[in-house]
């Protein structure tokens, strides 16, 4: 198999799937070589991620590192979220085929962005 | 553990052996295993094996001679030596090759190779439906033109391409014509006097027969320079220890190809037009290719807002094999050549399953593919980043892609 037991797991049965209507922070973002596109919506409460949601369009290894990243950043604080790593996400999911890192890179990409957006909010009220 | 259901559906990329097949062949390992060269009659056995499969691989195709039969190691060797041996032979007259934008890497990539080497090549676009047009190899060709090749359906998208008369438009112009019939040979008539062609690319694997083993046919008097050169087997066109065993499958691949043909032909069109039919009342999916000219075994759908390699992925989790152009199913990353020349753009691409059904396919097959492809295709597009609220952003993805060549 091309794909780690881990990657199979979370490409069969991902983890937080969907979108949080009442967001307090959305990222997406897209790789322009493949056409891959994922999308995070938070929850925050007391700088922590209290609740998150993917969405993705791409392969099983899009779609197991945007799940592994909800399921690494669900509780952590705000400053341990932005410190996340694409290898990070590629670790914890025993690792990747190298023609398809980027694909960790775009769900951690995509979290980022979603703190980003909810900071940016809080600064704008 | 309740066994998983078998869907094999992707009789273009390989086939499985007939059972026939197999039992012909199995004689020529251990037991007649003589060398066809020799005088003595373990020898002969052997040759006595390979005119036999000469001769049904001759009457499949409609071949004048056994003479035009050149056994090699497949599709790809019969495209090299086609492209190659042509161009080699006429280097001092003509620097001329035509091909189309669609064809298999075997193709494509021998055309590359020669490019390196001072030929000019020129690569023929293709219409929506993937067809070459006649108009297009008119303005191409001149008194250069060493060799034409034009695949005779496409491995992905099923197009039939119009080879009678495109080996007609060659011939006034004075070069050779060459098809690729990897993905026609025993799946719809074939007749290589019919249409014209003065060489023809077949592999066995794609007929129910074993793999490693396939067919040049080389009209008489068309002059060729081998690849192999050695012991002068094959009428010094294929040096080499013919692979009895392989050729013996392939022989009687080719008789049971002639026998099944209208039956099978007419099996597989009308559940390729089922699925077909079928899927297109799915929302927002397309067919790949041509409604008509097409081959009877191929179904190329894309479902939009969907990745190819995770339908892939989900389907072979329930039993179902299939294949896909998308990108991602690909170390470059870069979506089938097929696709993009015929137009899609590569999100579309993106969400291409190509299904082709075989001498086996069942029509409780053909219901449950039909069960299991759209739940798959549901389910997928409700964690889809890419919707219809989001299509802007994707399109603007895309756009950034083509400033990055």
């Amino acid at each position: 198999m091309l794909y780690s037991k881990k990657v199979m797991e979370h490409f069969s049965k991902p983890q937080n799937v969907g979108l949080i209507e009442d967001a307090d922070g959305r990222g997406i973002v897209g790789n322009p070589v493949c056409g891959d596109t994922m999308e995070i919506t938070i929850k925050v409460k007391d700088d922590k991620i209290e609740d998150i949601k993917f969405r993705t369009f791409g392969c099983a290894s899009a779609i197991a590192t945007s799940s592994m990243t909800t399921v690494m950043a669900k509780g952590k604080t705000l400053v341990e979220g932005l410190a996340m790593t694409r290898d990070d996400v590629a670790n914890e999911l025993q690792g990747l085929p190298s023609h398809k890192m980027h694909c960790s890179n775009l769900a951690v990409d995509a979290l980022h962005k979603a703190i980003e957006d909810y900071q940016k909010k809080k600064n704008e009220k | 553990m309740s066994e998983v259901r078998r869907v094999y559906m992707d009789n273009s990329a390989t086939t499985p052996v007939d059972p026939e097949v197999k039992e012909e062949m199995m004689r020529f390992f251990s037991e007649e295993y003589g060398n066809a060269s020799q005088m003595y009659s373990l020898g002969q056995n052997a040759n006595v094996a390979l005119i036999l499969a000469r001769e049904r691989v001759a009457s499949l195709i409609g071949a004048k001679s056994t003479n035009e039969i050149i056994f090699n190691s497949g599709g790809t060797e019969g495209d090299n030596t086609a492209l190659k041996g042509i161009v080699l032979n006429r280097k001092n007259e003509k620097k001329h090759l035509i091909t189309s934008e669609i064809e298999h890497p075997a193709i494509l990539n021998t055309s590359k190779y020669l490019e390196k080497s001072g030929i000019k090549v020129t690569y023929l676009p293709v219409d929506e439906f993937g067809l070459v047009s006649l108009e297009d190899l008119k303005n191409a060709i001149t008194k250069e033109t060493a060799l034409v090749s034009i695949m005779h359906a496409n491995n992905e998208i099923g197009t039939i391409e119009p080879i009678k008369e495109m080996a007609e438009i060659t011939h006034d112009a004075g070069a050779v014509f060459h098809t690729d019939a990897v993905q026609t040979v025993g799946k719809i008539p074939v007749d290589v006097e019919e249409l014209g062609v003065d060489l023809l690319s077949i592999s066995s694997h794609k007929l129910y027969g074993p793999k490693g083993v396939g067919v040049l046919y080389k009209k008489q008097g068309t002059r060729l320079e081998p690849l192999m050169h050695g012991g002068g087997h094959e009428k010094g066109f294929r040096s080499g220890t013919e692979n009895i065993s392989g050729i013996v499958g392939l022989g009687k691949a080719a008789e049971l190809a002639e026998k099944h043909l209208p039956q099978e032909q007419a099996k597989l069109t009308k559940m390729r037009d089922k699925l077909i039919d079928q899927f297109l009342k799915v929302k927002d999916t397309r067919l790949n290719g041509h409604r008509t000219k097409r081959l009877p075994h191929n179904a190329n759908i894309s479902f939009k807002y969907v990745e190819g390699e995770a339908m892939i992925l989900r389907l072979d989790a329930q039993g179902i094999y299939a294949s896909t152009g998308s990108a991602c199913s690909t170390k470059k990353l870069s979506a089938s050549h097929v696709l993009l020349a015929i137009g899609l753009r590569p999100e579309i691409a993106h969400g291409s399953l190509r299904l082709t059904l075989g001498r086996w396919t069942t029509d409780d097959d053909i219901d449950y593919t039909l069960k299991v492809v759209p739940e798959v295709v549901k389910d997928l597009r409700e964690m889809s980043a890419y919707r219809k609220d989001t299509e802007e952003f994707v399109m603007s993805l895309k756009d950034e892609g083509h400033d990055d060549h």
